[in-house]
């Protein structure tokens, strides 16, 4: 029996997990996975129990996946999506918080635009806080959902290895999954042109390079991050076009790779920008076994934090 | 009053004095150090007792200066008013502090010079020295009313917090503040290069998702004003150095004989950038926290002598403004109440000796700021800190005398404190013992 129990803890980051940690989460998982294919998709385990998604950031698929998961463990879910221009200020955020707490919530789901937010709510208030995406800080349930994913296919992630291509500097999934997947083992490069690879990458243990085209052919797995389109304002490239060129997975390069490497995407993909169309619904890709499995995972996260160990 | 300070350790710099002595004070001057001084006459005609204190064990020292502060008066009383200010000044073993223009109204007429002086002048704590704004509001486009702040009473110019972000009106800010021998208090940030930055630019940043500030946005400035000095004739004064990059381009200008001194502040010393996870706002600071290189560098410019002085950058915000995610977060830490505690931490792990320390707060930043202290010597005024290098405190809330409670010390423990501090020869502050 592990000794590791997740009830009543936050879970705000992959950072602090433990490899244990992560895999004890991983283990829970199937037996949820599980539940998504029966015809009624429900059980009782968490019936009685108040989930509350906090989005202060626009989200679809997060939020739908949190709020499918509860709702499949019966759990009553609220949502509450803020909009930024109207708490922005902490003394609100705080006041929120202290409401929801009051409201008696049993967890409180956070994304938020600024990194660290979900911390300073877990400090402020009794219940278990979900990092549900802080800013360019980390996305934990992403990165569990992933590196699910993998195993699924492959067992064990010892000895692989990732490549994760995009606006690195700006991605809470890049940095989620890097931790994650070091911890489990795993050999991570990503790659991006310089003005979007943050400094000090070598002291995580991560290896980084500009070139895509060499990189893609020793890899087992290309993880492409959604471009934001907004992004090149800030002049870290010259156009859209160029980025496309340099760094979007088409059918072409995927041909260097070797035989069976996987293609993931944390959605929502941009077709053409940073993955071909092909690509996004070719063999390869496991983009919709990653929204699958998400739901899954979510599931586990809640059991163990709300119910189980 | 009538003093006498028997048996401490009686230090110095400016006559290079380091020896147990007794000080008499008479009035509102030092009128005499020596061994085994005499108990003041009694009975004699003067109406108030002599008042004997016992120093053993102690540091007795010129009273510290602290030449870079923040206070919310007039403006931002919430944060901090000139009364409790000066009574965290004199609680940190304090007896004058040179005060920052960013009030509001911004400290850039003499209009203000003269209300913050005469507020202070009402106050019975650590003496106040206004510093003037270089800009008209801050706002980096036109030259403060120099000339009649100067006449008012100001002792340097500064837009801290802000960098002025021209280099020609920078130039000319020098120039001018030139024919009135006032120092240019500058703080060094190239705003556009640190963007929307909000810690230092790192690993720690990268792990964080924090948008950071890389190092060179303070060299840049810094080169830029050193450059501008050495033009202009000049005094600059760099403000709480961070980075290695600023300690050498400092030592290469004072080699080849511009006009330049610097600052740093004990945090700068003591938290590198790690103190930023778990994301406690209180660590958001401008300059930001450096990595230990950079930690390192500075503890070695205090140890040599390329930074002059230390400073606070005591710098009050509510709390309201810091229970706020960390990008929205105010800025800025006190530091009057702790400075003396964290830079003793420099002479406990060995760093450097305790007459060069004190140095740092007395003789050199009185000389730089042109100001009459910074020494015992027989017939100056009576501005002296008692300090006990060994005294522990323990950084508490409820124990600050600031309004404002924003420093990441709280819970530590620092080994040294001021025990009493006094001003003219009046005991301003006394530390409560035996608790």
């Amino acid at each position: 029996m592990s000794s590791i129990s997740f009830r009543g803890r936050d879970l705000l980051d992959v950072e602090t997990l433990s490899t244990e940690d992560i895999q004890h989460i991983l283990d829970a998982v199937p037996s949820f996975k599980e539940v998504s294919e029966r015809d009624i998709k429900k059980v009782p385990t968490l019936r009685g129990k108040t989930i509350v998604n906090l989005f202060f950031e626009p989200s679809t698929r997060t939020r739908t996946s949190f709020e499918i998961a509860g709702k499949r463990l019966s759990a009553d879910v609220v949502n509450i999506s803020v909009s930024t221009s109207s708490v922005s200020k902490g003394e609100s955020l705080r006041d929120m918080a202290d409401n929801l707490a009051a409201m008696q919530a049993d967890v409180l789901i956070v994304r938020h635009h600024v990194a660290g937010v979900p911390h300073f709510l877990a400090r402020s208030v009794p219940q278990p806080v979900i990092n549900a995406g802080d800013g360019a800080h980390e996305h934990p349930t992403q990165a569990l959902l992933d590196v699910f994913t993998l195993q699924e296919k492959w067992g064990s992630l010892q000895g692989r290895s990732a490549l994760i291509v995009g606006d690195i500097a700006s991605s809470r999934v890049a940095r989620s999954n890097v931790l994650a997947m070091r911890k489990l083992g795993m050999q991570v490069c990503v790659c991006g042109p310089p003005t979007m690879l943050p400094v000090g990458l070598d002291q995580l243990g991560v290896e980084s390079t500009s070139d895509f085209d060499k990189a893609i052919q020793s890899t087992d797995v290309v993880m492409m991050l959604r471009m934001q389109r907004e992004r090149h304002k800030d002049v870290l490239f010259p156009s859209l076009a160029e980025y496309a060129g340099r760094y979007c997975l088409t059918g072409e390069r995927l041909r260097r790779a070797r035989e069976g490497v996987v293609v993931m995407h944390p959605g929502p993909i941009n077709r053409g920008v940073e993955i071909a169309p092909e690509v996004a619904d070719g063999l390869a890709s496991v983009i919709l076994q990653q929204v699958t499995n998400g739901v899954a995972v979510r599931m586990a996260l809640l059991y163990l934090i709300l119910g189980g160990g | 009053m009538d003093l006498l300070i028997r048996g401490g350790r009686v230090i110095d710099p400016e006559q290079g004095l380091d020896a147990h002595l007794d000080v008499r004070v008479a009035e509102d001057r030092i009128a005499e150090i020596g061994r085994d001084l005499p108990l003041p006459a009694s009975g004699s005609s003067c109406a108030a007792a002599p008042r004997v204190v016992e120093a053993g064990g102690w540091i007795v020292v010129p009273g510290l200066i602290d030449m870079h502060v923040h206070f919310g008066e007039p403006g931002y009383e919430h944060r901090e008013t000139i009364a409790s200010g000066l009574a965290a000044a004199a609680a940190g073993g304090f007896t004058a502090v040179a005060v920052m223009p960013d009030t509001q109204p911004v400290h850039d007429t003499p209009t203000v010079t003269e209300y913050i002086l005469r507020r202070a002048g009402i106050v019975h704590g650590a003496r106040l020295y206004p510093v003037g704004a270089v800009t008209m509001g801050l706002n980096g486009e036109s030259l403060a009313e120099i000339g009649g702040m100067h006449k008012a009473g100001i002792v340097a110019l500064s837009d801290a917090p802000q960098s002025v972000g021209s280099a020609r009106l920078m130039r000319r800010a020098m120039e001018y503040g030139c024919m009135f021998d006032l120092p240019i208090l500058s703080h060094c940030e190239d705003r556009v290069l640190a963007g929307n930055g909000v810690m230092h630019e790192g690993a720690v940043s990268t792990i964080l998702g924090l948008p950071g500030v890389p190092a060179a946005a303070e060299s840049i400035i810094v080169y830029r004003d050193i450059q501008l000095a050495a033009l202009s004739g000049a005094h600059l004064h760099v403000q709480h150095v961070s980075t290695a990059e600023t300690l050498s381009l400092l030592r290469c200008a004072k080699n080849r004989g511009v006009n330049v001194t610097a600052e740093t502040c004990p945090h700068y010393a003591t938290l590198t950038d790690e103190a930023v996870r778990g994301y406690d706002t209180n660590t958001k600071v401008n300059p930001p926290l450096r990595p230990a290189p950079d930690v390192e560098a500075v503890r070695s410019g205090v140890r040599d002598g390329t930074i002059d002085a230390m400073a606070s950058d005591h710098l009050p915000q509510h709390v309201a403004d810091k229970e706020q995610d960390y990008l929205a977060a105010a800025p800025g830490m006190i530091g009057l109440e702790t400075s003396v505690g964290l830079a003793l931490r420099l002479y406990h792990d060995g760093l450097l000796p305790l007459p060069q320390l004190v140095a740092a707060y007395t003789s050199r930043p009185a000389r730089i700021l042109g100001l009459p202290h910074g020494s015992l010597r027989v017939g100056a005024l009576a501005d002296i800190t008692l300090i006990d290098p060994e005294h522990e405190v323990e950084v508490d809330a409820a124990a600050l005398h600031s309004r404002s409670q924003n420093t990441p010390f709280l819970g530590w423990r620092l080994r040294g404190a001021a025990m009493a501090t006094i001003v003219g020869g009046s005991i301003i502050f006394e530390r409560k013992q035996g608790v």
